[in-house]
């Protein structure tokens, strides 16, 4: 398969592209099928990553990051979707971490924070959805005590991804002024990772509770203002479902790809598969699915570069894109028959993988009420 | 301590790859081309002793214009500089010729150390790294998997067919190393924007003092006088599983002498 064509603002951004491409198909693809088999974490694959540079794209150069425009970071999010999704996420909810810091810490916290933390060698979780608070995310209850030097920290937080590996969480709690965001380390006394979830694909991005047992946070890790929690969350949840929409066109071509392939090869009724027009027009439909939700994530994503509102837009783009990816890794395992519902080929990974799309980072319910109150 | 590494753009050796019907050189014009891969070893070795040592590491390559995009890479993994010798008369050039430009270029460097690829997958003779210790008069450490440096003196571990012999020497010397000696570093997208800022330094055949008749086709000591397409692969045996399937295939290994 060719490589998708890209259209990229800079010289710089296209050898980037071609160090992810090199860096995916040498260490991601060889990878993926085993760690995912037993669901490892592939926390050494994460270091990889780091050490080229890759773990900071979107953020400041100033502060160690990359300097990167989102119309380039989704498109490297794309690639290593391609080869590996639960890396591709990963990535994806790591700049999802780091954003709040970024956008709403002190210089002080910059400066001391996001060397470290766009280094390469940290990875971040970011603390919002609780057992009893997903799409209502405004009613969460773990609550954050001022215990005059800093707070104390009692909740549970639910389905975190990086539980248990990352070395820096964010965490939404209430504070008396209203939901406040948090950093904790991950050595931090109290904070419990629990037992990793089961989950029916993206076996190795592990996902787990966060048990928040007293744990002491000092004033200084308070991002943003107390109360002002809420916001940061939305803003970060712009950037993140993008992250989401560019992933989930990622792994949609990896399925058109494979499908193409399967297709040409297969023969039936003395001829290959491709050449039935009932087949040859599903992948049809699906490659131009492919081009509109990409169009579409780079719109949004140029809208943000500009400094334009973009909320409504980036749900559009984490609506259209993960439901596009649904639809397409379910026809792929159609065009590969009994093939495709065998755990040989990847197309049934890429459908159960899809699914997760549909759901985190706002369900495509809450994509929709975005999208609705925009308008 | 100044490091020199000899870096070979050649055609992917992954693709399809042909040598030129009007004089029988390798085609480099249609082909993609990288850098040969044992020169990525050598890349990271050096870059591995500059890190525990100090000193300085210098990328030099003969070849055409547009092997400059190997040089940018190699760069990217984190050499200071490169020297490039870019010269229409090269076209054409035996192993020997290439040796003398190749001693020229490190002479005028100056290094303590030069460090190479054992071959390179186009030409795959073998014979440059010992060519270009000879006419620089310093000890070829040749075919190394394993390379320790301790002030002048070097030690490598020389693969062997079967195991390995220890040969040490005194800088200046050259070691070519295989691909067992290391696992080459990916580039960063920092080192990438780096190595584009980074001094490349072009020469020609007269900064080297070397006249134009003493390489390329004139001065060639070898020539390919024709080349053909490899025959296409001869279809293989087909050994059914079925009943008699095991004794066939251990006759079948037997009759190679595999057991
Ligand atoms: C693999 C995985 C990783 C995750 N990683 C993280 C993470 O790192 N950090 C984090 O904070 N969270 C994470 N989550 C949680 C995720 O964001 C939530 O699961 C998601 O927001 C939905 O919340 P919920 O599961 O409570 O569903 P619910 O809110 O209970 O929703 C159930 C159903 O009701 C629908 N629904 C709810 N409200 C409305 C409405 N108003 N209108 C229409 N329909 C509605 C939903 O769309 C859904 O179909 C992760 C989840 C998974 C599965």
């Amino acid at each position: 398969m060719k490589p998708v064509e890209r259209v990229l603002p800079t010289e710089e951004a296209a050898d980037l592209i071609g160090l992810v491409r090199e860096i995916a198909d040498g260490e991601l693809a060889p990878r993926v099928d085993d760690f995912e088999a037993r669901a490892q974490f592939p926390r050494e694959q994460f270091r990889l990553l780091g050490r080229a540079g890759l773990l900071g794209l979107p953020f400041d150069v100033e502060h160690g990051g990359g300097g990167q425009p989102y119309e380039v970071y989704l498109q490297v999010l794309e690639e290593l979707a391609g080869r590996w999704l639960a890396v591709a996420e990963g990535v994806s909810v790591h700049s999802l971490a780091c954003y709040p810091t970024a956008a709403f810490g002190t210089e002080t916290q910059r400066k001391r924070h996001l060397p470290d933390m766009l280094g390469g060698e940290l990875l971040g979780a970011y603390c919002l959805s609780e057992p009893q608070s997903g799409s209502d995310a405004a009613s969460l209850t773990t609550r954050a005590e001022p215990d005059g030097d800093g707070y104390t920290v009692r909740g549970t937080k639910a389905w975190i991804t990086h539980a248990g590996k990352a070395d820096f969480y964010n965490v939404f709690c209430r504070t008396p002024e209203g939901i406040s965001c948090l950093l904790l380390d991950a050595g931090t006394p109290g904070l419990q990772p629990q037992a990793p979830e089961r989950t029916m694909g993206l076996r190795s991005s592990t996902v787990a509770q966060i048990v928040l047992d007293g744990a002491h946070v000092p004033a200084d890790r308070l991002l943003g203002e107390p109360g002002g929690g809420f916001k940061i969350a939305l803003n970060a949840l712009d950037g993140g479902r993008l992250g989401i929409a560019a992933c989930a066109v990622g792994l949609a071509q990896a399925a058109l790809d494979y499908a193409v392939d399967y297709a040409k090869d297969r023969q039936q009724f003395g001829r290959s598969i491709l050449e039935f027009q009932g087949v040859g027009f599903m992948l049809a439909d699906m490659a131009t699915q492919i081009a509109a939700a990409r169009a579409l994530y780079l719109s949004a994503a140029r809208l943000r570069d500009a400094g334009r509102p973009h909320s409504a837009e980036a749900a559009k783009a984490k609506l259209f894109c993960t439901d596009t990816a649904m639809r397409v890794t379910t026809d792929a395992v159609q065009v590969l028959g009994g093939a495709g519902y065998v755990s040989d080929h990847p197309v049934e990974r890429y459908m159960r993988e899809a699914k997760v799309l549909q759901i985190f980072e706002g369900t495509n319910q809450i994509q929709r009420l975005v999208i609705a109150r925009s308008l | 301590m100044k490091i020199v590494v000899l870096v070979k753009q050649v055609p992917d050796s992954g693709a399809d790859r042909n040598l030129r019907s009007d004089d029988n050189t390798v085609d480099r014009a249609s082909a993609s081309n990288v850098i040969n891969e044992m020169d990525e070893y050598a890349i990271e070795e050096a870059l591995r002793l500059q890190e525990a040592h100090g000193g300085e590491v210098v990328i030099l390559t003969v070849g055409p214009d547009r092997a400059t995009e190997s040089i940018r890479k190699a760069l990217s993994m984190g050499p200071d500089s490169a020297v490039h010798v870019v010269d229409d008369a090269l076209h054409g050039s035996c192993a020997v010729a290439t040796s003398k430009v190749l001693a020229a270029a490190i002479a005028q460097q100056g290094a303590d150390l030069v460090i190479c690829g054992a071959e390179s997958t186009d030409g795959r003779v073998q014979v440059l790294p010992h060519m270009i210790a000879e006419r620089l008069g310093i000890a070829a450490l040749t075919g190394a998997r394993k390379l320790t440096v301790d002030g002048t003196s070097l030690t490598i571990e020389r693969q062997t067919d079967e195991g390995y012999e220890v040969v040490t020497a005194s800088t200046p010397a050259l070691v070519s190393v295989w691909d067992t000696i290391n696992d080459p570093r990916y580039p960063s997208f920092k080192g990438i924007m780096a190595a584009k800022k980074k001094p490349l330094q072009t020469l020609s055949l007269g900064d080297l003092g070397i006249a134009a008749g003493e390489v390329g086709f004139d001065g060639a000591t070898s020539t390919v006088v024709e080349h053909s397409k490899r025959p296409p692969r001869q279809a293989g045996n087909k050994i059914d599983a079925g009943d008699d399937g095991g004794s066939k295939l251990v006759e079948y290994l037997a009759s190679e002498k595999f057991v």
